[in-house]
């Protein structure tokens, strides 16, 4: 493209000045766009690798809670409890999530049609659109209010599993579609039923696209935080149950050392205050337990994209 | 099951292009095996006579296809519940409401009665959420054009990872970096305009050091680009190459010719990007709650984006204990949130599928 412009400038004469200048003043512009969005990336990590780095190399926050120095006054404490939350509430989750995602995708790709198919992709499109706090509220409406439960970590996984279904659907439908034709046929000419079509060919040819979209399902609500306010409440100590009693989580470790980490360290509603954010050992811990989470996060999405790399079926 | 690694033995025959073994031939492996256990007759024996395929189905088959057609109708039944149970909770507690639900910018529950609208929470969520998109439309379109018509093909796929590196961020961290970091830098801005535009009640001064709806805009702006950008991004690498060829012929120039082939082209994509990403930035939760301040109770309307406000999310999200006692309203707040993130999400499908693009 870039040496046709020039050409075209010089077979048919010099381009006025106004429409050069227009097209470099564009240039400048786009390039400038992408410079503007790669600023708060830039900055954002920066922050958070400064700020909670010298927490995380402390030789206890892998293997601590939290039980002694919630305090923003006291200094210390790890990062166990919340990890062993997160891990416990994402593995339920997708647990859940996985079988029902992949098996709608393979209805609406393999069997679906007529109408029930059109209503099914509408619903994943509204589903994909559901805003975390609604889920949660969903949830806590069926189980908190009707059925009288205690807040538990398994309320915040199956919160999660509404946001993580339609991801899993999403991708696994693309990927299935993706699978050529010729190698179902191949399989029917030679007499075998459609299920272990699906089983033995369809899904093993997909198998990395579909492992791609359940990791970026699994980074996805690792990091979602508005659920978890409702329906858990955080324990500074380890708690492994995830069926009773409090339970810890990484955003909600970010969330409890928050309001901590302003020096006042009230008890008053902090959202009402101004904040102002000093050093201490709250936000040390808090920047801290965030480093922790983008790193889960990010090796999460690395995973991801090298198993893309393998995938047998590209567009 | 799906859900199992897969075999690697169908895998490798599949990359060799070799047809698949399963029940074509005498030599079974012990996966197959296991499987055709379960199925009772061997594929072969149902080959042979093809009339029957039609009319016999096979166990298997029946199971795998109530499974699945199983998990699609879960789908539906959920979104549906979803529905059902904010109605049928929230309905009671507006018929309660001491105040008008929809006018009312007061939000006190209690034990003596229930008296709350909506009209403060709506105003601060549609405002911040349009804001975001003011910001981050132009940006994200701007990021699409480089990826797709300026950088080198070498440059555009590290580029495109790198915004998308946004999306992968939790909110939550966005939400402690915007109120400790960001918002600080942003107070002289937001002074510089409101000094200058201030006699438009949008602009007005409203003395907030940090944790205006201002700040919380900016931040969901970031929140959003990356999910615009990919979309249009998609859109305009679709651009018929005949267009682009045939307006270059003309010696147009290359902002030209974005401007005759391209963005024509690409506009319903960006449209319902861009709506994707209002329906991402009206639910958006804890980022808004840490960042912006929440005016007191029965505060009086404040239009301007440099003052104070409480989004429906974050409202639900900081219900607390008054959550619990009283849930109907915030239930109420749900269900309105769910009505308009609903709509903004089936307009940006509609757009789409209008135009069959993408």
């Amino acid at each position: 493209m870039a040496i046709a412009t020039e050409t075209a400038g010089s077979t048919f004469g010099s381009i006025s000045g106004k429409r050069k200048f227009k097209n470099n003043l564009a240039t400048v512009l786009v390039t400038a766009c992408l410079l503007v969005a790669l600023i708060p990336l830039v900055w954002l990590l920066w922050t958070v690798v400064s700020k909670g780095l010298s927490d995380i190399l402390k030789s206890n926050w892998w293997t601590s809670d939290q039980h002694n120095s919630r305090d923003w006054r006291v200094p210390g404490g790890g990062a166990l409890h919340a990890i062993i939350g997160t891990v416990e509430q994402v593995a339920l989750c997708s647990v859940i999530s996985i079988p029902i995602g992949v098996l709608a995708a393979v209805y609406l790709v393999e069997y679906g049609r007529g109408r029930l198919r059109s209503v099914v992709t509408f619903m994943v499109d509204i589903l994909t659109g559901v805003p975390s706090i609604v889920a949660a509220l969903f949830i806590y409406a069926v189980f908190i209010i009707e059925f009288g439960a205690d807040f538990a970590g398994v309320y915040a996984s199956l919160a999660l599993v509404l946001l993580m279904i339609p991801v899993i659907v999403r991708t696994t439908e693309e990927m299935l579609k993706l699978v050529p034709n010729e190698l179902r046929e191949a399989s029917y000419a030679l007499g075998v039923p459609k299920w272990k079509t699906i089983v033995k060919i369809v899904l093993p040819t997909a198998f990395s696209g579909i492992l791609t979209g359940v990791v970026l399902g699994i980074a996805r609500v690792a990091g979602e935080t508005a659920p978890l306010l409702i329906l858990v409440h955080y324990s500074a100590t380890t708690n492994s149950n995830l069926l009773s009693g409090d339970q810890a989580s990484l955003p909600l470790a970010i969330f409890d050392q928050f309001p901590n980490s302003s020096n006042q360290g009230s008890t008053e509603n902090p959202f009402t205050h101004v904040k102002q954010i000093t050093n201490n050992y709250a936000s040390g811990r808090m920047w801290g337990f965030a480093l922790t989470l983008i790193l889960i996060v990010m090796v999460l999405n690395l995973i991801a994209r090298l198993i893309a790399r393998r995938s047998k079926v590209t567009n | 099951m799906p859900d199992e690694p897969a075999d690697d033995l169908a895998l490798e025959l599949q990359a060799a292009g070799v047809a698949p073994p399963i029940g074509g031939g005498p030599v079974i492996g012990a996966a197959d095996a296991r499987l055709v256990d379960s199925d009772g007759p061997l594929p072969q024996s149902t080959a042979p006579t093809p009339s029957g395929a039609g009319t016999r189905v096979r166990i298997g088959d029946r199971i795998f296809t109530a499974m699945s057609t199983g998990a699609g109708i879960f789908i539906v039944v959920l979104v549906a519940l979803v529905a059902i149970f904010l109605l049928w909770k929230a309905i009671p507690s507006i018929g309660d409401d001491k105040s008008n639900f929809l006018t009312s910018r007061i939000w006190s529950v209690g034990d003596n009665g229930e008296s709350f609208g909506i009209a403060g929470l709506l105003w601060t969520t549609v405002l911040i959420s349009l804001f975001a998109m003011v910001i981050a439309v132009p940006i994200a379109i701007g990021i699409a054009l480089f990826i797709t018509q300026y950088a080198p093909a070498r440059l555009s796929k590290p580029v495109a990872y790198v915004i998308d590196l946004l999306a992968a961020i939790p909110s939550i961290i966005y939400g402690i970096w915007g109120i400790a970091v960001l918002a600080p830098h942003l107070s002289g801005a937001q002074r510089g305009i409101s000094n200058v535009l201030g006699w438009i009640p949008l602009f007005k001064n409203r003395d907030t050091a940090v944790g205006t709806v201002f700040d919380g805009g900016v931040v969901l702006a970031i929140m959003i680009l990356p999910i615009i950008t990919s979309i249009s991004r998609e859109v305009f690498s679709r651009t018929p190459r005949q267009n682009v060829e045939a307006a270059l012929a003309l010696g147009a120039t290359r902002w030209e010719m974005i401007q005759m082939a391209v963005l024509p082209y690409g506009r319903p994509g960006v449209v319902s990007g861009a709506m994707l990403g209002l329906g991402r930035a009206l639910g958006e939760t804890i980022a808004v709650t840490l960042i912006v301040a929440t005016a007191g109770n029965g505060a009086p309307f404040d239009a301007s984006l440099f003052g104070k406000g409480q989004t429906f999310a974050a409202r639900i999200a900081t219900g607390g204990d008054a959550l619990f006692a009283h849930p109907g309203p915030f239930i109420a707040a749900g269900l309105v949130l769910f009505v308009l993130t609903f709509v903004v999400n089936a307009a940006a499908r509609a757009v789409v599928s209008r135009k069959a693009v993408g």
